[in-house]
């Protein structure tokens, strides 16, 4: 939807982006705690990655100015 | 794996409980519950009460300083310290607060594209197919809805997902191939626009009066239900969410028109599915996947663990009301709720239809339930599934497996620890959700709540002011005029939301009559409409009679069950039918008496001539041909893909 400028996908992925980025954050920095050394499955990490990989696509795919 | 929340812990020590258990990795659940969690929409959903379809869901809400770690004296402003399924990391809380500021942003930025009547009313008709579709999906896909039928697949087994399969699939596929061109080469606005277009003002004026009031009506309902899940899961106070909730809707939606309700739908369906996938993931991996989720079931119904049931197959237990635990019958789930409910739902429903409206082009137009159709399929994946897994992971503090009760029995029994089946999805999310995961999944929530809301409020303002402003009030003046209404219209109806929301906190039982007014106007509709659209010889007076006596057929029965339980034998065609099978035999009746009557006064009334209906009525409207489009591009493509995936799936969960 670009008629109107911005797209859609655009402030999708700047959302993504950011929580992404929180999340694996916090994910690398519980990789620090003590009591988190025992195994999981880590979700904060890959699931924040993947959130920030979509957000970056969507972002840089879709940035104003820039035709689909 | 290590969970984020054992809720196998939910009953410590007396201190623990009142401190709030602090996990290792930082996420805080309180250990004991002394409130009933009254999902009331969606219980009298279950019972049958209302029309399961209409359980989307029409809310916001907005953070609550209940995170650890915020000074106390704030918590306590907003959240009066009622106890609380989860608290909030300051993480959890940065991610809502983003979301908030992102809606917001979105509102102001979309101000300037909502000028015309075209734009704040239909988005200037420039969605493409994939917002179209998004959106048409979102609209219904509202917290309550994710967290009552996850509930349901819990009790139920997955039984469940005949409202997200057979009772969605057909008729979204019907109204994009079929229907939808008659709605789009007509540029009509609104479904009542149609029946103006198609049977005259009488039938548009009673459909837009009945659907603008139970629109407005029911947001408020559910907006106080939504509250009320907020109060329990977070423990925010109702007011809060109820006043921030709506100014943040009302806000976006009169700010940028229904452009600005699309996009966030957009933006909300992308976090419900980024907040709610993560919980059957994890749940799989835990289990073992989809076979070690059924082994670890049969081993507990073995036991005794899990009451005796067939959770895991659709149809195998449809022979007669009295094999399954929802008293059904096959019938009743195929020409009921994937019929009359179903296609009324999907196809007449202004909420819905309205975003497929908004398309840029008949193929968009087209395309667009093609597309929500898929997502549709998927649905379960991130309700029912989490429901399912629920029966085999969540455990009491002993270990053994925790047994989730109906609401009725959690309110008996205050301060036990009891847990409805409405909580499932909660629960599941603080089992697997740490900080930052579990805001995204009550972002999730809030989300659905806030896409419902403004899709019903878009719809009013669409409706009142199309079809009662206009005709009736102010039939000349200009466009700004009536951009302006819009707007003030859009206020008004989250003003009305509210005092319904708060006429049902003080007068709950009004919750289950305002629903059940709500299912009494959708089936006959669509029995109009069909036959308005496929039968050139429908007149008015057939269209108005027959809404009519659709409309009082509905009432009537419904009337009949509720002060004479017996009768429900007749309605529903069986003694042993339940409460669900009532309101699907319900609605096959009253479409089946709106049709028969349309035909009967047709028959001996004047027909229109073929010229007055061009456009509107299959036979006399020539259809535009579109520029041929490779494969991957094709509707009917498109059509046929899902129609095998949904034969598949019906087939393999057979």
């Amino acid at each position: 939807m670009h008629t109107s400028g911005i797209s859609i996908w655009f402030f999708i992925g700047v959302m993504l982006t950011i929580y992404g980025a929180m999340i694996l954050g916090y994910g690398l920095y519980e990789l620090s705690l003590p009591q988190m050394a025992v195994a999981n499955f880590h979700a904060s990490i890959w699931w924040g990655a993947v959130l920030l990989a979509a957000g970056v696509f969507y972002g840089v795919r879709f940035r104003p100015g820039h035709a689909e | 794996m290590t969970l984020y929340c054992e809720l196998s812990e939910i009953s410590a020590s007396s201190e623990q409980r009142r401190e709030g258990f602090l996990h290792e990795s930082g996420s805080r659940v309180d250990k004991y519950r002394s409130k009933a969690i009254y999902l009331r929409a969606n219980v009298r959903a279950f019972l049958g009460q209302i029309h399961p379809l209409s359980g989307d869901v029409m809310f916001g809400l907005v953070p609550a300083s209940i995170a650890a770690g915020l000074p106390s004296s704030s918590a306590a402003l907003l959240a009066l310290g009622a106890p609380s399924l989860a608290h909030l990391s300051l993480l959890d809380i940065a991610v809502i607060a983003i979301y908030f500021v992102m809606v917001i942003w979105i509102g102001f930025y979309l101000k300037s594209k909502a000028n015309t009547s075209e734009e704040f009313f239909m988005a200037g008709r420039e969605m493409t197919a994939w917002i179209a579709g998004l959106s048409f999906v979102s609209a219904n896909l509202g917290s309550l809805e994710l967290m009552g039928w996850a509930g349901s697949a819990y009790q139920y087994g997955i039984l469940a997902a005949h409202w997200y399969w057979i009772g969605a699939i057909p008729a979204m596929l019907f109204l994009g191939m079929v229907m939808m061109p008659f709605y789009y080469v007509c540029k009509t606005h609104s479904v009542p626009g149609y029946l103006k277009l198609r049977y005259g003002q009488g039938s548009s004026t009673v459909a837009a009066v009945s659907f603008a009031f139970m629109t407005v009506l029911m947001s408020g309902v559910n907006m106080f239900a939504m509250a009320e899940v907020m109060k329990i899961v977070l423990g925010w106070d109702l007011n809060f969410s109820i006043i921030v909730s709506s100014l943040a809707v009302a806000a976006y939606v009169a700010l940028g028109g229904l452009r600005s309700a699309i996009f966030n739908e957009v933006l909300q369906f992308v976090l419900i599915w980024g907040g709610a996938l993560l919980v059957p993931i994890l749940g799989l991996i835990e289990t073992g996947g989809w076979t070690g989720f059924k082994a670890r079931l049969a081993h507990n119904i073995a036991t005794g663990a899990t009451p005796g049931g067939d959770y895991t197959h659709m149809w195998r237990s449809m022979g007669h009301f009295a094999d399954n635990p929802m008293g059904i019958h096959w019938t009743g789930i195929v020409f009921g709720l994937g019929f009359a409910i179903s296609f009324g739902y999907w196809t007449t429903d202004f909420l819905v239809v309205q975003r497929v409206l908004a398309a840029n082009s008949l193929r968009s137009a087209r395309l667009a339930p093609v597309i929500g159709s898929f997502f549709k399929m998927a649905v379960p994946f991130i309700v029912i599934l989490p429901g399912l897994l629920g029966l085999v992971v969540l455990q009491n503090s002993d270990g053994s497996l925790m047994h989730l009760v109906g609401e009725n029995v959690v309110a008996a029994h205050p301060g036990a620890g009891l847990h409805s089946y409405n909580e499932v999805l909660p629960l599941m999310m603080v089992r697997y959700l740490g900080p930052g995961l579990l805001g995204l999944g009550i972002t999730a929530l809030i989300a659905g709540f806030m896409s419902g809301m403004a899709g019903n409020v878009s719809a009013f303002t669409a409706i009142f002011t199309y079809d009662i402003y206009q005709p009736h009030i102010v039939k000349h003046a200009r466009d700004e005029h009536y951009v302006l209404v819009g707007r003030i219209v859009t206020i008004v109806g989250v003003v009305i939301s509210i005092g319904a929301a708060y006429l049902v906190m003080n007068a709950a039982g009004i919750m289950d009559y305002v629903q059940a007014l709500f299912s009494f106007f959708i089936s006959p509709l669509l029995g109009v409409v069909l036959l308005g659209m496929f039968w050139k010889r429908a007149t008015r007076a057939g269209g108005f009679y027959g809404l009519l006596m659709g409309t009082l057929t509905s009432i009537g029965l419904w009337a009949w069950v509720y002060f004479y339980p017996s009768a429900l034998r007749y309605v529903a065609l069986s003694p042993d039918a339940k409460g669900m099978a009532e309101n699907m035999y319900r609605a096959l009746w009253s479409v089946t008496t709106a049709v028969g009557v349309n035909v009967i006064v047709s028959l001996f009334t004047k027909p229109r001539s073929l010229s007055e209906l061009a456009g509107v009525v299959y036979g006399a409207t020539p259809l535009p041909t579109e520029e041929p489009v490779p494969l991957y591009k094709n509707e009917w493509f498109w059509t046929a893909i899902a129609i095998i995936i949904f034969l598949a799936l019906n087939i393999y969960f057979w």
